[in-house]
């Protein structure tokens, strides 16, 4: 708990784009996250590590506002606004992204498709004009391009049949379009081959900007060596346990999470 | 996604009733006696000014339909029709034979044009001016009688003859006499016996030899008055090398009480002939408890009486309380070809029990059948099909892919598939799927910024795509609406 004051205490002064205050979630009566306190200062990378089960997804989820997570108590305050009753559309409206584990398919419906169908929701939420179509397609080609997605995989149905590295650069191409203030990458890593893993860093690294917040959910310390965040949080049992720079990550690779297990459990 | 868009739009529009055609007309009508005997059946003939020879068809088909029983194999409960308590005649009165559209009720184009049919032949003309092959010739049936076909000189430069049916038992009954009957028996089901008894107007289309119909045709039918059944009987003949595409749509008001419709449909496509049959039923579903909406009992087929050949169904079917419906196609002529495109949707209370039959008589016929049911609420979806080789149908083949969507925990799919072989050579394919539109599918969108009726609609025209692809371009669009506005309400 010191490590985490002492984080935070860093951070006096600097604007929060998140701040999480004792945040309690279950899913029935099993109690998940046990009183989480977290803050991400605008334009900032965190990282969550931990071992399984310590509740890094479940956060994820809680924070885009996904149904079926009872919050019995805390406060997720996000551009200085509560959101705990958000409904996830609205939050997404107002610039929480997140970038699945296991992105969805969605049979029929091309990428294309989607993608407008989303830029232009969240348009319409925000009271702004839906993109003309030129406008829309010269904004994906040079996102596109960037990320290595094909015209042809433009086409194809949302994530059908793409290979583990297609989603992931689908998804990072989802982000760059939707150019939200909060990302939040749960288990981007997870399933990518060593050149995949390089494709989708780079277009995260690139979208890293001064008034954007990244939150990267991590098991493994090796996506930390290509998107290097400024602060490295440890969660165990629920709860935010540890809280350092970018050392902490390479610490917890030599040490693994056998000591937090233990600790958070006592 | 446009489409997309406009559906959200609309829905949104709507309030609780999401029915949008539930209104009322109200004008005078002439109604047959309630309950159904010889006299009514005479009655009715009389009506419609009938030849000796249509009258004996129909009496024949009335004793005929006595000794029959309601079938009851189909996957849908509902309580016993008693068909002495309904009405099987009712005409708008002052519509007895307009020579033009002057002649017609006003609230009758007011009607037509509040569900967004055009009437006037001046009106769709201007509306679509330099597009002029876009333009959709219409046969407004109102209750038991045809109101107006539009469109129709035009369409006799041609050679084409798109009436009324009770006009061309007048005006052909050779051909007619020729042709009624002859895919559909008297004797093949209750429903059909009993429609052959008493069916009061329907359209009646013939495209002569080497003709293309210049234009689409469709038929518009509207249910109106209350506890009348509506019994239409459609008769469309592609001669030789002819080919015409058809629509038909549907609407009725709301009514607490269940009505019942039971229509037949023939086609016949002589060698190299193709017809394109499209439906968009929209009757009355019933209300959000199950209150009232149609008995939809209907008879479809085809026959591919010529060689080469062909007959495509396509289907959108989001409304009636129970729907009872196999459009199907008997391949006779060799090389001949049927299709059955269908999207079915199923929400509140609404039961469906539909498919289509192939049947494969001649040598080398092909057959496709894709069928997509989406069932939400407390509704039960059932696709019933048969596809079936004759002993002489060596190389026919057959692909079948049948696929279920599921919207919520309280609705069911199910896929009953009958399949009969009796020539070694026939190839038949079948492929099913079901599928639930599942809570992470709908959270992921969600988290793009979709609304749950947003995602919904998106989800649901991915999943239909092949179907709609099959409908004529105007009515695409028109087809994807009604899906989500049908949906509205199943998630959330």
């Amino acid at each position: 708990m010191t490590a985490v004051r002492s984080v935070a205490a860093g951070m006096n002064g600097q604007i929060k784009m998140l701040s999480i205050k004792n945040l309690h979630a279950s899913v029935g009566d099993r109690e998940i996250l046990r009183g989480v306190n977290l803050e991400v200062p605008i334009g900032q990378v965190h990282a969550i590590m931990g071992p399984n089960g310590s509740g890094k997804s479940t956060l994820s989820y809680v924070l885009a506002g996904r149904d079926g997570y009872d919050i019995t108590e805390g406060s997720i305050v996000f551009g200085g606004e509560e959101i705990v009753e958000t409904p996830a559309e609205e939050r997404a409206a107002k610039g929480i992204f997140l970038a699945f584990q296991y992105p969805l398919e969605i049979p029929g419906v091309a990428t294309m498709t989607f993608l407008k169908a989303a830029m232009n929701a969240q348009r319409k939420a925000r009271g702004e004009a839906e993109l003309t179509t030129p406008d829309f397609m010269r904004r994906v080609k040079v996102a596109a391009e960037k990320l290595n997605v094909t015209q042809e995989m433009l086409r194809r149905p949302l994530n059908v049949g793409f290979s583990g590295g297609e989603k992931k650069r689908n998804e990072i191409l989802q982000m760059a379009l939707l150019e939200p203030k909060l990302a939040i990458l749960d288990e981007t890593d997870s399933g990518l081959d060593i050149d995949a893993l390089k494709t989708v860093s780079d277009g995260v690294n690139a979208l890293r900007a001064p008034d954007r917040s990244m939150l990267v959910i991590t098991h493994y310390q090796r996506l930390l060596d290509h998107i290097v965040p400024d602060v490295v949080h440890v969660m165990a049992a629920g709860r935010i346990v540890r809280s350092g720079g970018p050392e902490l990550a390479l610490e917890l690779e030599a040490n693994g999470y056998a000591d937090y297990v233990g600790a958070a459990a006592a | 996604m446009p489409a997309v868009q406009e559906t959200v739009d609309q829905v949104r529009r709507i309030d609780v009733d999401q029915y949008k055609y539930g209104f009322v007309t109200d004008i005078e009508s002439d109604r047959a006696p309630k309950g159904l005997s010889e006299d009514i059946v005479r009655y009715i003939s009389a009506k419609k000014n009938e030849p000796e020879w249509m009258l004996e068809w129909r009496l024949d088909a009335y004793r005929r339909w006595l000794t029959m029983t309601e079938p009851t194999w189909a996957r849908v409960h509902y309580p016993k029709i008693d068909f002495d308590d309904l009405y099987y005649y009712s005409a708008p009165k002052s519509t007895k034979g307009p020579k033009s559209l002057d002649e017609v009720d006003p609230e009758l184009l007011a009607t037509y044009e509040k569900l967004g049919i055009p009437l006037r032949e001046r009106e769709i003309l201007a509306g679509v001016e330099g597009a002029s092959d876009r333009r959709v010739a219409v046969d407004a049936v109102f209750d038991s009688v045809s109101v107006v076909t539009t469109f129709k000189e035009e369409l006799k430069k041609a050679g084409v003859i798109f009436c009324a049916i009770s006009e061309a038992i007048r005006e052909y009954p050779d051909l007619v006499r020729k042709y009624l009957g002859s895919v559909v028996p008297t004797s093949d089901n209750f429903y059909a016996t009993l429609n052959s008894a008493v069916f009061s107007d329907g359209s009646f289309v013939y495209v002569p030899e080497g003709v293309r119909c210049p234009m689409e045709l469709s038929t518009y039918f509207r249910i109106n008055e209350r506890n009348t059944g509506q019994f239409e009987r459609t008769l469309i003949i592609a001669e030789k090398g002819a080919y015409v595409s058809y629509l038909e749509g549907c609407t009725a008001p709301m009514r607490d009480e269940n009505q019942l419709h039971a229509a037949v449909v023939e086609l016949v496509a002589l060698d190299d002939a193709e017809i394109k049959y499209s439906t968009v039923q929209n009757w009355y579903p019933g209300d959000k408890d199950g209150k009232g909406g149609i008995y939809n009992f209907v008879t479809k087929r085809g026959d591919c009486r010529g060689a080469r050949s062909k007959i495509s169904w396509t289907q959108v079917e989001t409304g009636s309380a129970i729907t009872w419906k196999y459009p199907s196609c008997i391949l006779r002529g060799d090389d001949s070809q049927g299709e059955f495109y269908s999207i079915a949707v199923s929400n509140g209370y609404q039961q469906v029990d539909s498919g289509t039959k192939m049947i494969h008589l001649g040598k080398n016929t092909r057959s496709r059948i894709i069928s997509k049911g989406i069932a939400a609420g407390r509704s039960d979806n059932t696709y019933r099909g048969l596809v079936s080789a004759h002993r002489k149908a060596s190389g026919a083949r057959n692909f079948t892919n049948c696929d279920s969507l599921l919207i919520g925990d309280q609705c069911g799919a199910h896929t009953v598939p009958y399949i009969e072989s009796k020539n070694a050579s026939a190839v038949f394919e079948h492929e099913a799927t079901t599928s639930k539109i599942a809570d992470d599918q709908l959270f992921y969108c969600l988290q793009r910024g979709l609304t749950s009726e947003e995602a919904v609609a998106l989800i649901v025209n991915g999943f239909v795509k092949d179907v709609i692809q099959q409908l004529p371009m105007e009515f695409a669009v028109e087809a994807q609406k009604l899906i989500s506005i049908s949906l509205e309400g199943s998630v959330g």
